[in-house]
């Protein structure tokens, strides 16, 4: 009889006993393997937002490996992760990364974790960074939080085959905001929809061309001019615009594939978003620079910088791949590959490829054209950045697609901005007037 | 047929020990479970969701109040509802057809389950992808639209938002119902033929026979099932935003946003504890409701 | 003798062949619906980059490439992170089955003062965005020294698979009969060997669908890992977000990549989850 159960028999079966006997050493050797392709002590953790696609990556990780002398293990991750990472990281005091880097907006909110630069930033001086560049580094603060990596800049893309519509008396390489509109409009009506887009999804940088391009170039300013008459004007033209744009775009975040697709032939976005589309037939596209309003050509600025945490590890070697990418080697490589344009002065090689020839030619004529009206992202905000971006996504919302009247939805949008500005203290930035020591106010 | 909550407890064996002052086997059995819960998940959930009441100066309700007067927080939650209320019942209809499809034993049969259920495997940032590249206004769609002779439609313009709210109950319809034909399938395996066939020679119709015999004896996993894909539901976003971006708002896309885009952990911790608020009063609900008022004894 | 026989009544045959085929076409329609998702993204993850930018898209495989997947598995990291997604899985396998079962059967075999909170208890972790979690997690793990391990990814993941295999489960041990149970103690059984025995088996395609879902939620889950790792991220983590970003073939051939081991999980636990259809009372 089993009634007396003998008290030391196994509860499991000798094949369980065995498969938990073979698993334990494969669970417990090894904590993970590694992915970040830095293997060796000595690696430069380096912690990015930027060039996340696939391809993208690929071509970065190959330009780290021929252009800078010391080993970079490069770990594109999203936004959201990049400054959760920092944070929890910080907040613990165990850094684990060599450096970081992003675009000023990424890492604007991350001011207070970053170390000052202003040592390297004098070593460097050499290389030619521009003021306007070094005014950015500073986030807002007394010293200098990153160093410039790359900067780009945004144009129009122009599929040859929209200049069939071009209306009389325009010219494709020195557009004005009317006339690209007549364009828009034209096309549309030959096409019986409309073939114009614009980035307008939730990852899409639409929000910059309304701070950057729109407002400046018919308001003169960003902010104090936020709901002047010409605002007013400036975004009745926008109405009027969307009318001419592929609805679709509210689901657009980069414009290369749906211009690849022929889904839309004209577009305006971010240089890198654009070259693309240039991929296949790069002699079928034009790019040009952005079109100018009567107060002048307003264009937007961006800059990518690379940073140092409090407490990153590595930091000798971090520096020495700071200088590295401040040399000529990796900024002009880091334009033939992915079309992020040098921050350095430097002449630009003759032999790129086409479409980032084509659209080093829009950015030059964009800058040095005579009325260029450079502005800046908000400089300063901290994390109060992603709220100033929802203000103008919310007026290009209710006024363009909701089809409020332009005058209300300016002005509540404004309190909004007064609010958030008003908690900050900052003074304002380019094409906006520059006066240190006063605050910036929502005119 | 009693449910998860009303079993009596198990007759104890003749000559264990009667009830002295000891642990009781439930602790036992339930206690690994609680205190893995709570050293993982313990204080980063309570340092988390205080984030929603934590201002500079204390006890604020500040947060909540910004997330009230967001403009996209009423049409989050409305959409969010309203993909509850409409796609539940049909997926539940739709998974238990299915079940009983495979239960009347065709041929293929293990194809047909393999198929039906591949959809789990699949992300839902990889659904939201693939469903984007049939119904984008150059996908797949539109395509066999295109070579059929008609007009190509656009499906996700932002301003047909009956067409928006298809296409991601469709998507959503796609991906999520193999997780209740899964727990359905499991729960029919314990349900043995012969209470069918029983019915069935005393004339039961194969409607009566459903309805009275082999539902009822579902019911646990029924409402599981419920219980888990309403959580789900109410926590749908990928899918949403891949196939309409902004123009849908959903309640867990305003959570992201919130804390990503605009950098503010404090609103979207609001927005996580008015979820997480919902799923809980929804659950409850289901177990009440659907609480066995029958109780049988072991014999 | 020729006593003729009644004629012969086919009513029944006949409704029987065409319950038959109505059950199969049924079942065809259904299968359309959920199979030409996957058709399409296996199409469209071997078609060259070209034919994608086509319109109309071709429906049929015309234009077959390899390129998308073959630089997709060239990227960095992507067979150690493979490596870390299966020791995840399979930890994560191990640990919620440990832990999950027992408080499973105790679910559907004991009343117990408590079990509505435990049971809302245990959905917290499902109930709850995570993203609002990610600094105090991350934190708890940095300090904890567990931060970047795949340990960490285990943790996480069967703290948010516990819910499903507890709930499942029990809802399967709830149709064992306690009778059966009872007899094998009566002829002598400890409880762990008639739990063993007797009421395992029977209960086997609940476990199996429970280990279905967690094996899937582990393999396919992108924020918790994406949080809680650095350098020895799982797949999805380290490939999931840059596919959103990418162009349409990658997200296609990334979303075929990251479906294959899942789908061979599901094939294989298959069996175990019907293996009793259509038994008789046992």
């Amino acid at each position: 009889m089993r009634a007396q159960q003998d008290a030391t028999r196994p509860v499991v079966s000798r094949r369980t006993v065995l498969g938990a006997a073979l698993a334990t050493p494969l669970l417990s050797a090894c904590a993970g393997f590694d992915t970040s392709g830095a293997a060796d002590a000595g690696t430069v953790s380096f912690l990015s937002t930027q060039f996340s696609p696939v391809e993208e990556r690929q071509r970065f990780e190959s330009v780290l490996r021929q252009e800078l002398a010391v080993p970079v293990a490069y770990n594109p991750v999203d936004p959201g992760v990049f400054t959760s990472t920092i944070q929890s990281q910080a907040e613990a005091g165990q850094v684990q990364i060599g450096m970081i880097g992003g675009l000023h907006g990424d890492l604007a909110p991350l001011a207070d974790q970053l170390d000052d630069v202003d040592a390297l930033l004098a070593d460097l001086a050499g290389v030619g960074y521009s003021e306007q560049v070094l005014e950015l580094t500073r986030l807002g603060g007394p010293t200098a939080k990153y160093v410039p990596w790359m900067q780009a800049t945004y144009v129009i893309a122009v599929n040859k085959k929209a200049l069939e519509w071009l209306p009389p008396g325009v010219d494709a390489a020195n557009l004005d905001y009317a006339g690209y509109l007549r364009w828009a409009q034209a096309a549309r009506d030959a096409n019986g929809h409309p073939v114009f887009g614009l980035p307008a999804g939730p990852k899409g940088l639409h929000h910059r061309f309304y701070q950057g391009f729109l407002l400046p170039s018919f308001t003169g300013g960003q902010i104090t001019t936020f709901r002047s008459a010409d605002a007013v004007t400036a975004w009745e033209y926008m109405r009027d615009l969307w009318s001419a744009t592929a609805p679709a775009s509210t689901n657009f975040d980069f414009m290369q594939e749906p211009l690849a697709r022929g889904e839309v032939l004209v577009a305006w976005d971010h240089v890198a978003r654009l070259i693309g589309a240039t991929a296949d037939h790069p002699d079928d596209w034009l790019m040009v620079p952005a079109p100018r309003g009567p107060k002048g050509l307003g264009y937007m600025l961006i800059v990518a910088g690379v940073g140092f945490p409090h407490g990153s590890v590595e930091r000798a070697k971090a520096e020495q791949a700071v200088r590295g990418i401040a040399g000529a080697g990796m900024q002009i490589a880091t334009l033939r590959e992915n079309a992020f344009f040098p921050v350095i002065q430097i002449e630009l090689p003759t032999d790129l490829p086409t479409g980032i020839a084509l659209e080093a030619a829009a950015v030059r004529a964009q800058q040095r054209a005579p009325d260029a009206l450079l502005a800046l992202p908000p400089v300063g905000l901290g994390r109060k950045e992603g709220e100033v971006t929802q203000v103008f996504k919310n007026c290009f919302q209710q006024i363009c697609l909701a089809g409020e009247p332009v005058r209300a939805v300016l002005d509540a949008q404004a309190g909004q901005l007064a609010t958030i500005l008003a908690g900050l203290s900052v003074p304002c930035w380019a094409p906006d007037p520059i006066a240190p020591g006063t605050l910036c106010e929502v005119g | 047929m009693a449910t998860v909550l009303d079993r009596e407890p198990a007759t104890t064996t003749p000559g264990s020990p009667t009830r002295r002052r000891r642990v009781p086997p439930v602790v036992w059995l339930i206690a690994p479970s609680i205190v893995f819960m709570t050293l993982l998940f313990g204080w980063p959930v309570v340092a988390g969701v205080l984030q929603a009441f934590r201002g500079e100066d204390g006890f604020t309700l500040e947060f909540v109040g910004r997330m009230v007067g967001d403009p996209y927080f009423w049409p989050a939650v409305r959409n969010t509802l309203l993909l509850i209320i409409v796609l539940i019942p049909v997926q539940f209809v739709l998974a238990i057809s299915m079940a009983l499809l495979l239960r009347a034993n065709p041929r293929l049969k293990n194809l047909y389950f393999f198929l039906w259920a591949i959809p789990l495997a699949v992300s839902d940032l990889a659904a939201g992808l693939v469903w984007l590249a049939v119904l984008t206004d150059r996908g797949y769609l539109n395509s066999l639209l295109d070579q059929l002779g008609f007009e190509p439609v656009s499906w996700l313009a932002f301003d047909n938002p009956t067409t928006l709210f298809a296409a991601v109950l469709v998507a959503e319809l796609w991906r999520a119902t193999s997780l209740v034909l899964v727990i359905v399938v499991a729960g029919l395996q314990g349900i043995p033929k012969d209470y069918d066939e029983a019915a069935a020679v005393f004339g039961a119709s194969a409607w009566q026979r459903l309805w009275h015999v082999t539902l009822p004896l579902l019911k646990p996993s029924l409402q599981v099932a419920l219980i888990l894909r309403t959580i789900l539901a109410i926590q749908v976003f990928a899918v949403a935003q891949a196939l309409t971006g902004q123009n849908f708002p959903v309640l867990v896309g305003e959570t992201y946003r919130w804390y990503r885009e605009l950098q503010n952990p404090n609103v979207a911790a609001a927005l996580a504890l008015v979820i997480l608020g919902v799923s809980m009063l929804t659950s409850l609900v289901y177990l009440r409701v659907l609480r066995d008022k029958s109780r049988e004894t072991a014999s | 003798m020729t006593a003729t026989a009644p004629p012969v009544d086919r009513t029944p045959l006949r409704r029987y062949r065409r319950n038959r085929v109505l059950v199969q076409v049924g079942c065809i329609a259904i299968t359309a619906f959920m199979a030409v998702p996957l058709y399409l993204i296996t199409l469209a993850a071997f078609s060259s980059r070209q034919s994608l930018n086509e319109f109309p898209l071709p429906l049929l495989p015309t234009d077959v490439s390899a390129e998308t997947i073959g630089t997709f598995l060239r990227s960095t990291g992507i067979v150690a992170s493979l490596g870390n997604s299966l020791l995840a899985g399979a930890g994560t396998l191990l640990l919620s089955t440990a832990i999950g079962v027992p408080a499973a059967y105790a679910l559907a075999r004991f009343a117990f003062r408590g079990k509505d909170p435990y049971q809302l208890f245990l959905l917290f972790t499902r109930a709850l965005p995570i993203v609002v979690l990610s600094v105090p997690l991350a934190q708890l793990y940095l300090t904890t020294g567990l931060y970047d391990t795949t340990y960490a990814v285990i943790g996480l993941h069967t703290a948010l698979t516990l819910p499903t295999t507890i709930l499942i489960t029990a809802s399967v041990f709830l149709a064992v009969p306690v009778d059966v149970e009872e007899a094998a103690r009566v002829f002598g059984c400890t409880p762990l060997q008639a739990f063993r025995q007797v009421v395992a088996p029977m209960a086997l395609p609940g476990i199996a669908a429970a280990s279905i879902f967690t094996f899937v939620l582990s393999w396919n889950e992108v924020l918790g890992a994406s949080i809680l790792t650095l350098t020895r991220r799982t797949l999805p983590a380290q490939v999931l977000t840059s596919l959103a970003d990418s162009s349409l073939a990658y997200r296609f051939a990334g979303g075929f990549a990251l479906v294959i081991p899942a789908l061979l999980f599901i094939a294989v636990m298959r069996r175990y989850l019907t293996n009793m259809w259509g038994s008789t009372i046992r």
